[in-house]
């Protein structure tokens, strides 16, 4: 199963990276959102894998911290997943701008010269 | 008010009205002079009131816990020396407010003004009464820092902002060797607290490191004190409204300097090296002050020169090494600010009154100004050291000592007399300009204005000072000898030598020095006057390189060297920013990598499940697709996209993490709503014929990059993956958080309980970026191109114009009756839905993120079935309120504990029992995520709803022409 997940992680930096990398601001945009998925499964991954160990507790039993999933990269991935949706609508509305001002959906302002 | 308090009531008073000044309407002019009057006046009798508690060498201290883990506390400590400056800051600080009130035109920016007065009133304070060399080099880059704001005060005037920066590039580098050499200090010490440091004077002496840190504290002092070479920026400073240089240059800013030489005294002086550095400094600084002061024609200038003298002086008399010497330094900080500021405030007046400054100008003021011109006579006399004068005490006492100083060297002995003397003839010959070029002869006629006696309240301060210089002049004894005692007793301690501070002391060799440079100085005005009178600006025969240097190295920073660097070291263009950021993290990856041991166990290949295999193979597809297509076909780049993003939601269901898959979904749905708002302003893009073999390369560079961080990442998760996990800190969070937070859902107790600061962060952040977004949208103008109405809307419009019976623009809401029906039906579920899964989020998956997403999603669901005008008729979500609500709801949990005395975010937990619903959680932390939840709500609606409302919002074209849309398209 980790090679099934970190095969996904290859391929969806690899996806992003690329875009990130192209002229276009839309390209980026998703590119972005593509980069984001991998490092939030990155991140995630960091506590293994497990199936059928959430981390939920049991009232009035004492838990085997061996059992459940890492709980603590789900909490960092939760508020990463909430916060690259805030960053790409900003993204997205500063791009917007800067295509009414410059006249261009180049990521550097212009066509210009490549 | 016990002594203590007093001190912390002192210091925070200016700065307290000069808060409260900033606040006031810029047309009360009184008010604010009543305001900043009445604080200073306070402070200066709270300074008064200290008196008996430092007569007699006591010290005053207070000491209020700061960073206690650190040893750091804020220390105030007031001694005489230090009450002696607290009274001239304070007692000088309210004549200038009182004077300003006169001074400045009704059509100044008063608040600002006195504002910046009162703040730097404070940081000059905190700088005189700091118990810690660390806060006294904070004060200090303070006053730098509220000088650039007092000098640049008119900026619109070229002359202001020059002479502020300036000012504050060299005091501020000086003040930042001054830390420098603060902590070497405290490293010789091991004490940054001044009664240790002072206590420590033969160590710190004997330290090897004691070289580095005087050069470095001199470097500070003699750059805020305007000593040679670094005097230049003070000429420049008088750009200031002249109150504010009457107070800068008479009894705090550059007296800060010297008042550091005073205060370090004890424990950095008796050395060879102290000798030398400073008395070359303060003799060099002396001479030429007074040298280049005769050769002003601008009143200020005068005055400016003439101050860069005095420090000199003081700064001599502090290098000398001798106690009586120190005690001279010491009674002169006090007599030249008696009378510089009221110079300033004399000239400030003439300037008032006549329109001019220029020396070559004016004449025979004394019939149009009587009362001022005796006034600036005597303060004139004082500077150039008349018998009767204060000045002439503490100038008979340096030549006192110059002439019985030893030095290794017979010969400097008497080069120090004669300068002494050459000093004095100067002084005589600028301050006669100054009295009789101005006050006498007959009348100019061709003044810029007619000059009248200024009002009575604005010549107070000048009389009241004039009145001190005169007082200390002739009764020495019973005015300022006590205080002047207190204050040396202050730096001295123990060691106070015997002086006497009588008028006459007989026919003695120092009094001859003073007649014969009073008589030379005036033989030589009566020669020079014609010679001084018509010569432009500038002294003869001497060139100072400083200023040059000072721009020429400027202008190298800023632009010959910088320019060359950013055109090596930076690009203006994102995509290559973006390469080569990827490349230095691939790079900087690989070198932490290297070495490192990188056995792959056996892939176990039976263990993958094809449900996954099968998941991630549309997910993988999706987001190769997706790269392809983003820049042909966006809403298909869009859809690949989710495709990608529900894979990656599968894959947390799978591997235990809900909360994870829940947010997930949600963020996903949102995201692609947010896309498909804003991709209606995208310009159309359309094919290329082909691409030249430069950008196919470029492209193929692209991938083996991209390739390269893949392959980078994947295999490191795997590399991980595949290890064992260590003891981690989860442990901590799963045995505790039920014991400790009350909830059994752990990553939602880690997330508003154990790491609640953190959160609290983070939706800080969410809410300043969906304010923002706001913001931009608000003066949002799309590309000319994508202002017309799109094709459908339009096919709607044509629709309804061939049809009679339809009125303009009624097909448009009715195309998506039957889901904007169901929608409104399902409202109320959704709602109730996101209610759930935020109530159960302490125990079961769900909390505030994802129960703030659901409802978001919900309203967007209206707005989309219903069309934008329906929705923004009928609703009224005031989403910035929403934001706001839960941001304060947040914050108020986290300082309720304060309440019971806990750290801020300290959670309670108890369960309550509650008839039907059993026994229900309450945790403050339930509270906090309340916050959680109406923020997320507010800043997705936000988000989303100002995009969406873009399409109806009736924009402008800007005048010019769509540009052809099949321009040429490159990679």
């Amino acid at each position: 199963m980790e090679a099934l997940v970190a095969l996904s992680i290859a391929v969806l930096t690899a996806s992003g990276v690329w875009l990130l990398l192209r002229p276009r601001t839309f390209q980026v945009i998703i590119g972005l959102s593509l980069l984001s998925y991998a490092v939030n499964l990155f991140i995630f991954s960091m506590g293994r894998l497990r199936s059928n160990a959430a981390p939920l507790l049991e009232k009035g039993v004492q838990a085997d911290p061996a059992a459940l999933a890492d709980p603590l990269p789900q909490a960092l991935v939760l508020t990463a997943i909430v916060i690259s949706f805030a960053t790409t609508a900003l993204f997205l509305v500063v791009l917007l701008a800067a295509r009414g001002l410059s006249g261009t959906d180049h990521v550097d302002g212009g066509e210009g010269r490549q | 008010m016990t002594a203590a308090t007093s001190l912390i009531t002192l210091i925070a008073l200016p700065f307290l009205g000069s808060v409260i000044a900033a606040f006031l309407p810029s047309n009360a002019r009184n008010r604010e002079a009543w305001v900043a009057g009445a604080l200073a006046l306070g402070a200066l009798a709270i300074v008064i009131s200290l008196h008996s508690a430092v007569a007699d060498g006591g010290v005053v201290r207070l000491q209020l816990p700061w960073v206690p883990l650190l040893g750091l506390e804020f220390s105030l400590r007031m001694d005489g020396f230090a009450w002696m400056f607290a009274l001239l800051i304070t007692g000088i600080g309210f004549l200038v407010v009182l004077y300003a009130r006169y001074y400045m035109s009704p059509e100044d920016p008063v608040p600002r003004f006195f504002s910046f007065l009162l703040a730097f009133m404070g940081a000059m304070l905190g700088v005189v009464l700091s118990g810690n060399l660390i806060q006294l080099a904070f004060f200090w880059e303070l006053t730098s820092l509220f000088s650039f704001l007092l000098i640049g005060y008119w900026h619109h005037t070229g002359a202001a902002r020059d002479g502020a920066r300036m000012a504050l590039i060299i005091t501020g580098t000086g003040g930042l060797a001054l830390l420098g050499g603060i902590l070497v200090l405290g490293h010789i010490v091991g004490s940054y607290e001044l009664d240790v440091v002072l206590a420590a004077g033969d160590a710190i002496r004997a330290h090897p490191l004691y070289l580095p840190a005087l050069l470095l504290i001199l470097l500070g002092a003699f750059t805020k004190s305007a000593q040679f070479p670094f005097q230049f920026w003070l000429p420049d400073a008088m750009a200031a409204p002249t109150p504010v240089s009457a107070y800068l240059h008479s009894a705090t800013m550059v007296k800060a300097g010297v008042f550091l030489l005073a205060r370090l005294w004890p424990v950095l002086s008796g050395t060879q090296e102290w000798f030398w550095l400073v008395t070359a400094a303060g003799l060099s600084t002396l001479v030429l002050g007074a040298y280049l002061a005769m050769f002003q024609q601008d009143l200020k200038g005068l005055l400016a020169y003439s101050t860069i003298s005095h420090l000199g002086l003081i700064t001599l008399l502090l290098g000398m090494n001798t106690p009586i010497a120190a005690v001279a330094g010491i009674f002169h900080i006090m007599n030249h600010a008696t009378f510089k500021a009221s110079l300033f405030m004399a000239a400030g007046i003439i300037d008032h009154e006549t329109g001019t400054r220029d020396m070559r100008r004016l004449r025979g003021l004394r019939k149009a100004l009587p009362i001022t011109a005796t006034l600036a006579i005597v303060a004139s006399a004082a500077m150039a050291g008349v018998p009767l004068m204060n000045g002439f005490l503490s100038k008979e006492m340096f030549y006192t000592e110059a002439l019985h100083t030893t030095t290794p060297f017979p010969l400097l002995g008497e080069l120090l007399t004669y300068a002494a003397v050459v000093w004095g003839i100067f002084s005589v010959i600028y301050s006669l300009r100054f009295i009789h070029g101005v006050f006498f002869g007959p009348p100019a006629d061709d003044l810029p204005r007619e000059p009248h006696e200024p009002p009575r309240w604005m010549r107070f301060p000048i009389e009241l000072l004039v009145l001190a210089c005169l007082l200390v002049g002739v009764i020495p004894g019973r005015t300022i000898e006590p205080y002047l005692h207190t204050a040396v007793q202050g730096v001295l301690g123990e060691a106070t030598p015997e002086y006497s501070l009588a008028v006459w002391h007989g026919f003695t060799l120092p009094l001859m020095m003073s007649l014969g440079a009073m008589f030379g100085g005036i033989a030589l005005y009566a020669t020079l006057r014609r010679f001084l009178l018509n010569r432009v600006d500038g002294p003869p025969l001497v060139r100072l390189v400083g200023r040059r240097i000072f721009e020429r190295t400027l202008v190298f920073l800023s632009w010959r060297l910088a320019r060359p660097l950013e055109a090596r070291l930076f690009t203006w263009r994102l995509q290559r920013q973006l390469l080569i950021m990827v490349v230095v993290t691939l790079l900087v990856a690989t070198a932490v990598l290297w070495g490192t041991d990188f056995s792959l166990p056996p892939i176990d290949w039976s263990a993958i499940s094809p449900g996954l295999a099968l998941v991630w193979l549309a997910g993988m597809a999706c987001a190769i697709g997706a790269a392809y297509m983003a820049k042909f076909h966006r809403l298909a780049a869009l859809i690949l996209l989710g495709g990608a993003g529900l894979a990656t939601c599968v894959t947390f269901v799978w591997f235990s993490a809900p909360d994870l898959a829940l947010t997930q979904l949600m963020v996903e749905i949102a995201t692609t709503v947010l896309l498909l708002l804003g991709l209606r302003w995208l310009p159309r893009r359309i094919k290329d014929a082909r691409s030249t073999v430069r950008e196919r390369s470029r492209r193929l560079r692209d991938l083996v990059i991209a390739c390269v961080a893949g392959g980078g990442l994947g295999g490191l998760a795997f590399l991980v993956m595949t290890r064992p996990l260590p003891d981690s800190i989860a442990r901590f969070f799963v045995e505790r958080a039920y014991s400790e937070g009350g909830g059994t859902n752990i990553v939602n107790v880690i997330l508003v309980d154990f790491r609640g600061f953190d959160t609290f962060g983070e939706i800080t952040v969410l809410g300043i970026v969906a304010l923002t977004v706001y913001a931009l949208l608000r003066r949002f103008r799309p590309a000319p191109e994508s202002i017309q109405r799109p094709k459908q809307q339009r096919l709607a419009a044509a629709h309804d114009d061939a049809h009679a019976a339809r009125p303009r623009g009624d097909s448009i809401p009715q195309h998506m009756l039957v889901p904007s029906v169901i929608m409104r039906l399902m409202f109320p579920a959704a709602g109730a839905l996101a209610i759930y899964l935020f109530l159960r989020g302490h125990n079961m998956p769900g909390g505030g993120f994802v129960g703030g997403l659901t409802l978001a999603i919900a309203i967007i669901l209206q707005y989309m079935t219903g069309g934008t005008r329906w929705f923004e008729a009928r609703w009224r979500i005031n989403a910035v309120r929403w934001i706001a609500l839960g941001l304060l709801c947040a914050a108020a949990t986290g300082l309720g504990s304060w309440l019971f005395g806990h750290p801020f975010l300290t959670s309670h937990t108890r369960y309550i029992e509650i008839p039907l619903l059993g026994a229900l959680p309450f945790a403050s932390a339930l509270l906090f995520d309340v916050g959680v939840f109406l923020l997320v709500v507010g800043a997705t609606a936000l988000l989303l709803l100002a995009l969406a409302h873009q399409s109806i919002r009736s924009h402008r074209g800007q005048g010019v022409p769509a540009p052809t849309v099949s321009r040429k398209e490159k990679s």
